[in-house]
């Protein structure tokens, strides 16, 4: 299977996703530029953290607007797996892909540190390898990830099984301590209706090789191939 | 062509961090603050005919409808950058 990976001016973690997918993982990457408008031949997608755009308006809003995008979400609705990390996650949901925004931190702080997240639902590519109640430790690094929605909005996410993170401590428990930013319901990651578009605010790419301490976020890499081989 | 200013501004009950943080800065200047609410004023020429009312412009790009309530200003074409 193929991946790619969009660069966006103010991408930051472009390099890091394609070194782990590409050169730990061992799988073909393509680099999409933002103003690239095809995306044929990949087969799974990775909008990097960073601060596109300089955060400009909103984080996320402009590169939104992107050329790329149209193709992003085309390949969304053709069913294929489009995960959106930090400044990714933001973009989608900017770009209506994905339910909710993100606001400034509750602390107002720029927050970079290790966190646990619980795994909520198996019903997506990048969970479908894993199990509800799992956790996993993975690095956050950022100043708005407050993951916010109106009441009834969250309660039917929450309803459908589309929360699929949240922030927790290292033994699974959901508390207002393990919550680094403020998020309602300690949401750390969504998923679009039909699940293959994901978005969350920790960085995998920085949690997949032993020597950084963790290597929990590849298995959310691992999760897809899983899925599309088996599918395929 | 038109001038306008947008203003945009969180809803009520919407975590307005940047505005606390002001409010604390003043705080520590000795000035009595109830509360400081931060927006973002956007001022923007259109040319004549543009068919794309002001308001489309914050609800589908300017303004994150979801979070943000705009009001909108015509000002004297002079007066925009």
């Amino acid at each position: 299977m193929t991946w790619g990976v969009v660069f966006f001016p103010g991408s930051n973690c472009d390099r890091d996703c394609v070194h782990v997918l590409r050169s730990v993982m061992g799988y073909p990457v393509v680099e999409v530029w933002h103003e690239d408008r095809s995306l044929d031949g990949i087969d799974a997608l990775v909008l990097p953290g960073g601060f596109s755009y300089g955060d400009y308006l909103r984080s996320g809003a402009i590169a939104a607007t992107a050329p790329v995008m149209r193709a992003v979400g085309e390949l969304a609705a053709r069913g294929a797996p489009v995960l959106g990390i930090c400044n990714g996650f933001q973009i989608l949901t900017e770009a209506g892909l994905l339910p909710g925004t993100l606001l400034h931190n509750a602390s107002l702080r720029f927050r970079c540190h290790p966190a646990w997240v619980r795994v909520e639902s198996d019903r997506t590519p990048f969970t479908a390898g894993l199990r509800p109640g799992m956790v996993l430790r993975m690095p956050v690094a950022h100043g708005e990830g407050a993951y916010f929605a109106p009441p009834a909005e969250v309660a039917a996410l929450e309803e459908a099984g589309r929360v699929v993170f949240r922030y927790c401590d290292p033994l699974g428990r959901v508390t207002p301590e393990a919550n680094p930013n403020g998020s309602v319901a300690g949401i750390a990651g969504v998923a679009s209706d039909a699940g293959n578009v994901v978005g969350l605010m920790p960085h995998p790419e920085r949690a997949s090789e032993g020597l950084l301490g963790s290597i929990d976020g590849r298995r959310l890499f691992e999760s897809v191939v899983g899925a599309l081989v088996g599918a395929g | 062509m038109r001038a306008f200013r947008v203003t945009i501004m969180l809803k009520p009950g919407v975590l307005d961090a940047p505005g606390q943080a002001v409010e604390r800065g003043l705080d520590a200047l000795g000035y009595r603050v109830e509360q400081v609410r931060v927006g973002k004023v956007v001022e923007m020429i259109l040319p004549e005919g543009e068919r794309a009312g002001v308001d489309e412009i914050c609800a589908r790009f300017l303004a994150n409808p979801l979070i943000e309530t705009w009001t909108i200003e015509e000002i004297p074409a002079g007066a925009a950058p």
